[in-house]
């Protein structure tokens, strides 16, 4: 027994790196765990992307669920995950606002014209500072609010075709089947 | 020779120090400055998590910083900005995690580590003190014989 100490402690070893390993293959470790799932989305007002004149604010959007998605046309991600976002906005059933993020609305305007809208509505922070109140840290972010104006849901990074359906997918699907009791 | 030597470190110091402050801020005196930076210096930069805010180049990290900042002027305790940010991005941005159930491991993990470390040690220590002990005997009774 004894003499078999150190190999017990070597195995022990070896199952905490395998564990390790295992364990960062499937989690993200930059991933920061948003506090506001669960909560109520952050009190806003900013201006629309097209038209500055105009406001939109958190109040206003409630009464339905929405996906909001942070972008800008500086984020490389962003472009990756556009044509996934274009694709699937039609089907997912809840309406995608576009969060445009310290971003020029020139530049932004440029962006969606080349790459497609498919934004419902679009609106701009150019300086950042309700995106702290989001906990936004990086783009692209989306949040998943639904209509009593609660976030749900947040995916850092880019949205793929997997992880709509084994993720936003479910998700949205629980928010119509609470909202409907 | 040697005052300019001095002179010349002092210059070294001075502009290491001025080259610290990545963006200007308007401080109002020295000590409001300096609580900044230990502030800042306790906080994570959420974006490039190896780096504090007060280091980061980070475009959220300016954020922030110019966010503490604000809330400094706004007279807030240095503990009601921790909050503010832990609220938003959780306790990742503190790097003194609070001690709660989720932390204990993180918190008390290397002690625990360090005690059964010691005590298997201890063990070893004292098997094989033991063991010399009576090979020492039986080779004394042998040399006797």
């Amino acid at each position: 027994m004894g003499r078999l100490l150190p190999l017990f402690g070597f195995l022990a070893l070896f199952a905490l790196l395998g564990f390790g390993i295992w364990w960062n293959q499937y989690h993200e470790t930059n991933e920061i765990p948003s506090p506001l799932i669960g909560k109520h989305a952050p009190e806003f007002t900013l201006p629309l992307l097209d038209n500055a004149q105009k406001s939109i604010s958190e109040q206003s959007l409630r009464g339905e669920p929405y996906l909001l998605n942070v972008f800008a046309s500086w984020c490389v991600a962003c472009e990756e995950e556009h044509p996934v976002l274009t694709q699937y906005a039609p089907q997912l059933g809840v309406k995608l606002i576009g969060y445009n993020y310290k971003d020029q609305p020139d530049d932004a305007k440029r962006w969606l014209a080349r790459f497609g809208n498919p934004y419902a509505l679009t609106i701009a922070d150019l300086p950042g500072s309700v995106a702290i109140d989001f906990g936004v840290y990086a783009a692209p972010e989306s949040f998943l609010v639904d209509a009593s104006g609660v976030i749900r849901y947040k995916r850092i990074g880019p949205f793929t075709a997997q992880i709509i359906e084994q993720e936003l997918k479910p998700m949205i699907a629980k928010l119509s089947s609470s909202a409907t009791p | 020779m040697k005052p300019y030597l001095t002179l010349l470190l002092l210059a070294l110091v001075l502009c290491c120090s001025s080259a610290q402050a990545i963006d200007p801020l308007p401080f109002k005196d020295r000590a409001e400055e300096l609580r900044f930076q230990l502030l800042t210096k306790q906080l994570r930069c959420p974006l490039c998590q190896n780096e504090s805010l007060a280091d980061s180049q980070a475009g959220v990290a300016k954020d922030l910083r110019q966010k503490v900042f604000a809330m400094m002027q706004a007279g807030q305790s240095d503990e009601q900005i921790k909050t503010f940010l832990t609220d938003r991005y959780s306790n990742f941005v503190l790097y003194d995690p609070p001690l709660k159930g989720g932390t204990l491991l993180l918190w008390f993990g290397p002690l625990a580590a360090l005690i059964t470390g010691g005590f298997a040690l201890l063990l070893i220590v004292r098997r094989r003190a033991r063991q010399a002990v009576v090979v020492s005997t039986t080779t004394a009774s042998e040399e006797d014989w």
